[in-house]
């Protein structure tokens, strides 16, 4: 085995291993690759440019270079999920509205209680849902508030965020984009 | 219920909308009982009720006239009760809510309104943050999602498998294999059927007393005192076995007359 002596061996290297790693690495991984003979910076230089190699203008690619929560992935072009889709004709079920309501609250408001969550959808939490949303790794505790009681403080996991595509939190649109005044009539 | 018995329930004319006075019906006020069942199950909690009925009416949420929102809201309530929903208390607290916000906006009002002296004011802030993070949750479930709408490159490759299997030896092998027929013997010994008793081995022992007596008459052939049923049997399996095999000839002159056996002779 010899070690890299250029960028293009060194792409070489960050291409295959991301092709093949099935979920994002991140850069603590990549610098792995290289025992330690690698700077964040050039690593970070190196994977812009691999970026930009696959995300040609004229759609010559495939897959894409993508950054979310936890590193970087490669992930189908946009394009071709509903292809993709058809390999496996069961696809998840959809969450129930409480279900997107409890995680939309979680994730512009975290952390929250279940007690903020039942303020703010004037119902009671349903076990369940959070149960739904802790086994699919979208949420977790990360304290309790201390109040009698104790209750657990729940967040928006990275695993959420990779899931959605996103990097961090700041991604999602605005809360205050969602508050109006005016409620159109739905027709 | 129609629209006509709630308005004049509760004095038509103080109905405001955006403080004009109500000059007509809102076209769509009066959901029909049995479309309500429908919707029932549809609410997510008392707010998403409130918020249903005032974009159904129309209603300026930032002004909310609370006579007409209340009794729409209680009507829904009671039916909810008649069709025996089981009715979450969340929905009788928010009728209380509501009776008495409409109750404090008949008392005499102070002489400047303050939006804090509103008693809508606290109603009004949950019912849009809750609209908020409803949408939020809209657009939260329709975002392309891993496993969904996102599909993680993942090319194969020959993982090196890091726990590395024990080394075999070819000495190991040999003593497995030792074992193993070890234990076959073992099993076989247990299997003391008629086959195991060898039909082959008995066919022998025939033919060989064939050899020193030219003619044995068949129940010479079984030592019924000292062998055991199963050993009786597997020598007259062998018996017909030579016989099929045209090895001996077994004759009879008549029929109950003695049976003899002797060695079949090349013609």
């Amino acid at each position: 085995m010899r070690e890299p002596d250029n960028i293009t061996e060194m792409k070489q290297i960050l291409e295959a291993s991301l092709l093949t790693a099935g979920q994002p690495l991140s850069l603590d991984d990549m610098l792995k690759l290289f025992a330690g003979r690698m700077e964040r910076a050039t690593l970070r230089m190196l994977l812009d440019e691999l970026k930009a190699d696959w995300n040609q203008e004229d759609n010559s690619r495939t897959v894409e270079l993508v950054q979310v929560a936890t590193g970087y992935r490669f992930q189908a072009r946009p394009q071709y999920s509903e292809f993709i889709a058809r390999l496996n004709p069961e696809r998840q079920p959809k969450y129930s509205r409480a279900v997107m309501e409890t995680l939309a609250i979680i994730a512009y408001r975290q952390p929250v209680t279940r007690g903020d969550i039942e303020q703010i959808r004037g119902v009671a939490v349903n076990p369940n849902v959070i149960r739904q949303l802790q086994e699919r790794d979208w949420i977790d505790v990360v304290g309790q508030r201390e109040v009698p009681g104790r209750p657990s403080l729940y967040a928006t996991t990275k695993h959420f965020l990779d899931d959605l595509g996103l990097r961090s939190l700041a991604e999602l649109p605005p809360f205050d984009d969602f508050a109006q005044s005016e409620i159109p009539l739905d027709t | 219920m129609d629209t006509e018995t709630v308005f004049a329930g509760h004095s038509y004319t103080a109905t405001r909308i955006k403080g004009e006075p109500l000059s007509r019906l809102p076209q769509d006020l009066y959901i029909p009982p049995d479309a309500l069942e429908v919707y029932l199950e549809t609410f997510e909690g008392p707010l998403d009720l409130l918020l249903y009925l005032i974009r159904k009416h129309n209603l300026d949420i930032l002004d909310i006239p609370m006579a007409l929102l209340t009794t729409q809201y209680m009507a829904y309530v009671e039916k909810m009760k008649a069709i025996k929903l089981e009715l979450a208390a969340e929905y009788l607290l928010m009728s209380a809510m509501l009776i008495e916000i409409k109750s404090r906006m008949l008392l005499p009002k102070p002489a400047e309104i303050t939006e804090e002296d509103d008693p809508r004011a606290e109603l009004v802030r949950r019912l849009m943050e809750y609209e908020a993070i409803k949408l939020a949750a809209q657009h939260l479930d329709a975002m392309p999602k891993v496993g969904e709408d996102i599909y993680v490159a993942s090319a194969y490759y020959q993982h090196i498998a890091e726990v590395k299997p024990p080394e075999v030896t070819l000495d190991d092998l040999m003593e497995a294999w030792k074992n193993v027929l070890k234990r076959a013997k073992l099993n076989q010994h247990h299997k003391l059927g008629r086959a195991e008793l060898s039909v082959r081995e008995h066919m022998s022992l025939i033919l060989r007393r064939l050899k020193t007596e030219e003619l044995i008459e068949f129940s010479q052939l079984f030592d019924v005192i000292s062998d055991g049923l199963p050993k009786l049997v597997v020598h007259f399996l062998a018996l017909l076995e030579l016989a099929k095999e045209g090895l001996i000839r077994i004759t009879q002159q008549e029929a109950f007359s003695p049976i003899y056996l002797q060695a079949s002779v090349l013609e």
